[in-house]
């Protein structure tokens, strides 16, 4: 009796605050999405209520060109010479007078150029390295990319060291002044990293006009977020005794930050570095539509004519200078200084050095006798381009049903529905399930922060766009984590499938977005599924990643404990491994969502109908307002889906007491 | 007996007229929000409960001492009792909340940067835990690091460099990166590196706690030798009561942030003042700190000796000695004064632990 009765209250169900709450804003929510008429404003935000912000940015943009002009034209002028420079370096060769007359002074020698990348590679990282470097070097000049693929290099040349300076600047400050950092450093990189490119690229335009200038300030500001980051842990990792040790031997503070602080910090900065490069390399490429030329306009132009042999060559172009980049900066981070001798001069001590620099000279010199150095011959030159024709054209006669079948299906059955749901979905709804959301993960900060972001979106009259970019976004990233984390599982019970699985991910990681979109636009056509496929591709990687290393960290005493109590292997996967691996899994998941932003953004260029097409058109009007409005839009919605994700993670990780 | 007492203080208490190099006086390092202010609202002396009130941690409290030059003054306790935060408050690496630090009788406290980083840089030097080496830096480079900050010239640091490396015998190692060498030769790079400025005052911050047991004791060996060369001031941090018996001339034993006790470790075996001290003491071969003085009796002028010490010996220097050839002993006062004499069997009682009689007899 006495148990009945002790048990009866348990029995009704105790409905906590919580649970109240969620039910009021689901309802709420559902009422207006089948009944919008009980609240139009509510369901479809009135265009009537659509706060300007786009014409007041264009007008602050207006104001700024109008009075800036002196300054905007310094600023071109300046970084113009540097620029010009280099690319008359290493792309078009100098000039003199006019006609046949004409003096040329020519640029680097292609043969030099490849030869001084297989040094630099040699040594970095011995004959392996090199003969890498040789290899995609050589490649970009007989596949016919080399002035191009140079261009891209002057670019990257000029914005690199542009970043590192300002970055590290940036970063030192983040380090000396905590409030700096909190109320302005790390909120700017948080919007700059979540701002897609293209809305880089309409200030810019505006403020620079359509030249290489725009595209390299573009570039550099892009890149420069992971610098300031890695500048700012170089310095906080550098030991408390190394610290002690500057003030003690006296330094003045400008000494040691120079001299003790970050020079101890440079392995932690060289990683940063190897980020800007690619960062760059990846702006550089979409710069070309404002003008920077180089190898990403040849992917445009390839693209927009759809000619996609071309386009393929262009794109490995670019996948090859990624992979020497990539390779290159990384082994160079890798280095330690070598044991130095003293009474050595310059030619002793750096002969990897002096040998790059007396070959470049004497093949430039060269090429004003022999034309073979100084363009590549014809005669070597390979074309793939009507291969890759004849295979996509082949695929096409043999596989179009099936593809065409696959693809109708995606679209008719998946993306479609998902699509009206969301775009039909009452915008005060979405605000109200983001904000509970964020308020019971962490707090009422949260909370404000993510509702006003959503709210942007809303007031702006960007609401169905947004829902858009949301679809095709969530739906990849949902396909990529469901393949990425069976993958990552699959990766950390075999180290042979790990193995081979690696370079794949690195080569992936290191290509830039573009040259996801032509292979998959060869095979499905423009539209959302060839969006949807081309950004599942490109963020896959995190989510195997994360999996991976999620599952292979956890202590081997834990598994242990689980055999030794009995687990059977699907136990042990179920009950211990995959609990334990959740919170990096998340992580992943949360750098999937991200990439897969940041690449739905880049797909407008393939005719999605998203926030994407509406900073892509705004580039094309050279629209400021309109695109830095759905700018913001974008960035808001990835930093909601950032905090979101990592508040859940740190709960997750709290729960299993692993923080 | 009793009149021995005076003979054996007179021998023992053998008056430091050293100058005062450093005077530490009661100061206070209170972590946390608003320490300063809770400091000045309970007068520079809150109590343990007070600090744990107001949630603030009091890592080094009333400490005060005073370092005579050329002493090796030891700060010994175990981690996490403050060792390291008494000696950066010495050196005013970090600002203490209460109290003042004088070096030859200027407050460093007051110092304004300016002068701060000038002491630093001729006056002080220090030595690591974790060495602390810059990693970028080859063993030559990192020595001469300190001169360089100071604007010397390249030629002339290098030279200066070279004589210290000399000194603690790292030569040929000059081209080398920190991280080809041992734990033993990195730290040898350190208090090289310490030592090029020709400091006055030496902080050494648990310097051998990373090291090997047997590279340790070589270590200790090469500070005691160097440090009879250059007869600087040394503070020396160290968690280990073995270390520190063997360094000192003085060790100031801390618990949870207070000193509970300065002395020679002598004293220190002899009066522990707390049970604390006891404890660390328990285990110390006492012939290894007693001096000879503490075994004297009363000189018997008939007998012929088979030696003659000074009161200050350790007896553990001369034991071997006096039980070979079991003979008594002369003590002589520094000048040469005859004081008393040890017997042999003294000595074998002490060696054998049974010198606890004798104790209270004294
Ligand atoms: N910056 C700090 N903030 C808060 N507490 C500290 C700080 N530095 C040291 N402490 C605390 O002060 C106490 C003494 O630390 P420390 O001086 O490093 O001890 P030791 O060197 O003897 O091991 C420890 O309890 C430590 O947690
Ligand atoms: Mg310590």
């Amino acid at each position: 009796m006495s148990i009945a009765d002790s048990a009866a209250p348990a029995r009704i169900p105790s409905v906590s605050t919580p649970t109240l709450i969620w039910a009021a804003a689901l309802a709420i929510t559902a009422i207006l999405y089948v009944a919008p008429n009980v609240a139009p404003w509510a369901a479809k935000y009135p265009s009537s209520a659509i706060i300007p912000i786009a014409d007041w940015i264009s007008a602050l943009m207006a104001w700024l060109k109008s009075n800036f002009t002196w300054l905007t034209r310094g600023i071109t002028d300046i970084f113009n010479v540097p620029l010009q420079w280099a690319i008359n370096l290493l792309a078009k060769g100098w000039k003199y007078g006019y006609g046949p007359t004409a003096f040329v002074f020519p640029r680097l020698s292609w043969v030099g150029v490849c030869a001084a990348f297989a040094i630099a590679g040699f040594a970095f990282g011995g004959w392996r390295l090199a003969s890498v470097a040789a290899a995609c070097m050589i490649y970009v000049a007989l596949f016919g990319q080399w002035e191009s693929a140079m261009l891209t290099l002057a670019l990257i040349a000029i914005s690199v060291p542009l970043c590192i300076v300002f970055g590290a600047a940036f970063g030192v400050l983040a380090f000396r002044k905590p409030w700096v950092d909190r109320a302005i450093i790390e909120p700017m990189l948080d919007l700059m990293q979540t701002m897609p490119t293209f809305a880089y690229l309409i200030p810019m335009l505006l403020l620079f006009g359509n030249s290489p200038v725009s595209g390299m300030l573009a570039t550099a500001i892009f890149a420069m977020p992971p610098m300031v980051r890695a500048t700012v842990l170089a310095l906080k990792r550098v030991p408390h005794e190394i610290d002690d040790f500057g003030e003690m031997v006296g330094c003045t503070a400008r000494q040691k930050l120079l001299r003790v602080l970050l020079p101890s910090g440079r392995a932690t900065m060289m990683i940063g570095v190897n980020q800007v490069i690619m960062l760059a390399l990846n702006m550089v490429i979409i710069s070309s539509m404002i003008g920077a030329g180089g190898l990403g306009y040849d992917v445009l132009l390839a693209l927009r004519a759809l000619k996609i042999g071309q386009g393929m060559e262009a794109g490995l172009a670019i996948v090859a200078l990624a992979i020497v980049l990539d390779r290159l900066s990384q082994a160079a981070a890798r280095q330690r200084p070598a044991p130095h001798v003293h009474d050595l001069n310059f030619v002793q001590r750096n002969p990897m050095l002096t040998l790059a620099v007396a070959i470049l000279i004497v093949t430039t010199a060269l090429s004003f006798f022999v034309p073979a150095f100084a363009t590549v011959p014809a005669a070597i030159k390979i074309s793939t381009a009507p291969w890759w024709k004849a295979t996509v054209d082949w695929i096409n006669i043999h596989f179009f049903d099936a593809i065409e079948a696959f693809r109708t299906f995606l679209l008719l059955y998946i993306l479609n529905p998902i699509r009206d749901f969301l775009v039909a979905f009452p915008w005060f709804g979405m605000v109200l399930l983001v904000g509970v959301a964020a308020y019971r993960l962490s707090g009422a900060r949260l909370a404000v922060i993510t509702v006003l972001m959503t709210l942007f979106c809303a007031v702006t009259g960007l609401w169905e766009k947004s829902m858009a970019t949301l679809y095709l976004c969530g739906v990849s990233a949902l396909i990529a984590a469901l393949l990425g984390i069976p993958l990552g599982i699959a990766a950390s019970r075999s180290d042979r499938f790990a193995a081979i699985m690696t370079p794949i991910l690195d080569t992936l990681q290191t290509l830039p977005s573009f040259c996801f979109i032509i292979p998959v636009v060869m095979l499905f056509r423009v539209g959302d599924v060839t969006a949807m496929i081309a950004t599942v591709l490109f963020a896959i990687v995190p989510a195997i990643r994360y999996t991976n290393h999620g599952i292979r960290q956890i202590p081997e005493n834990l598994i242990e404990a689980a055999t030794v109590s009995g687990c059977t292997p699907r136990q042990m996967f179920w009950r211990v491994q995959l609990p334990l691996a959740l919170p990096e899994i998340m992580l992943g998941i949360n750098q999937t969502v991200l990439l897969a932003l940041s690449m739905i953004i880049i797909c407008a260029m393939i005719g999605t109908r998203d926030l994407g097409q509406e900073v892509f058109i705004a580039l094309a009007k050279a629209d400021a307002g309109r695109g830095l409005t759905a700018g913001f839009a974008i960035a808001f919605i990835g930093i909601v889906a950032d905090r979101l994700l990592r508040a859940s993670t740190d709960r997750l990780q709290s729960r299993l007491g692993l923080t | 007996m009793n009149d021995l007492a005076p003979l054996r203080d007179e021998a023992l208490s053998a008056k430091d007229d050293r100058p005062v190099k450093l005077l530490c006086k009661d100061v206070w390092k209170v972590f946390g929000e608003g320490a300063a202010a809770f400091m000045a609202k309970h007068n520079g002396a809150p109590t343990e409960e007070e600090i744990a009130k107001a949630k603030l941690i009091g890592a080094v409290r009333h400490a005060s001492l005073e370092v005579k030059r050329g002493e090796n003054f030891i700060v010994m306790g175990l981690s996490g009792s403050g060792k390291s935060t008494l000696v950066r408050c010495l050196s005013r690496l970090i600002e203490p909340t209460w109290g003042s630090v004088e070096l030859d009788g200027i407050d460093l406290l007051k110092a304004s940067p300016q002068a701060l980083i000038e002491i630093r840089r001729h006056r002080m030097g220090m030595v690591f835990q974790h060495f602390a080496l810059l990693p970028h830096l080859t063993v030559l480079d990192n020595i001469a690091f300190p001169l360089s900050v100071q604007g010397v010239d390249r030629k002339t640091r290098e030279e200066r460099a070279r004589k210290v490396i000399d000194l603690v015998g790292l030569n040929g190692r000059e081209q080398f990166y920190p991280r080809e060498l041992s734990g033993g030769q990195q730290q040898r790079v350190g208090i090289a590196r310490s030592l090029a400025v020709e400091p006055e005052i030496w902080f050494l911050d648990e310097p051998f706690s990373a090291l090997d047991p047997l590279i340790r004791r070589e270590m200790q060996s090469e500070l005691l030798r160097l440090q009879s060369v250059l007869k600087k001031t040394i503070i020396f941090i160290t968690h280990d009561f073995d270390e520190a018996i063997r360094l000192a001339d003085r060790v100031a034993i801390m618990k949870d942030g207070q000193i509970i006790q300065i002395g020679t470790p002598e004293e220190l075996v002899l009066h522990p003042a707390t049970d604390y001290v006891a404890e660390f003491t328990r285990d110390v071969q006492r012939a290894k700190v007693m001096s000879a003085a503490r075994l004297m009796r009363p000189q018997l002028s008939s007998i012929e000796y088979g030696g003659t010490i000074k009161a200050t010996d350790k007896i553990a220097s001369f034991a071997a000695r006096i039980v070979g050839v079991r003979k008594n002993f002369l003590v002589t006062s520094a000048e040469g004064k005859p004081l008393g004499e040890v017997v042999p069997d003294d000595v074998i009682d002490l060696l054998a632990d049974r010198d606890q009689l004798r104790e209270v007899r004294a």
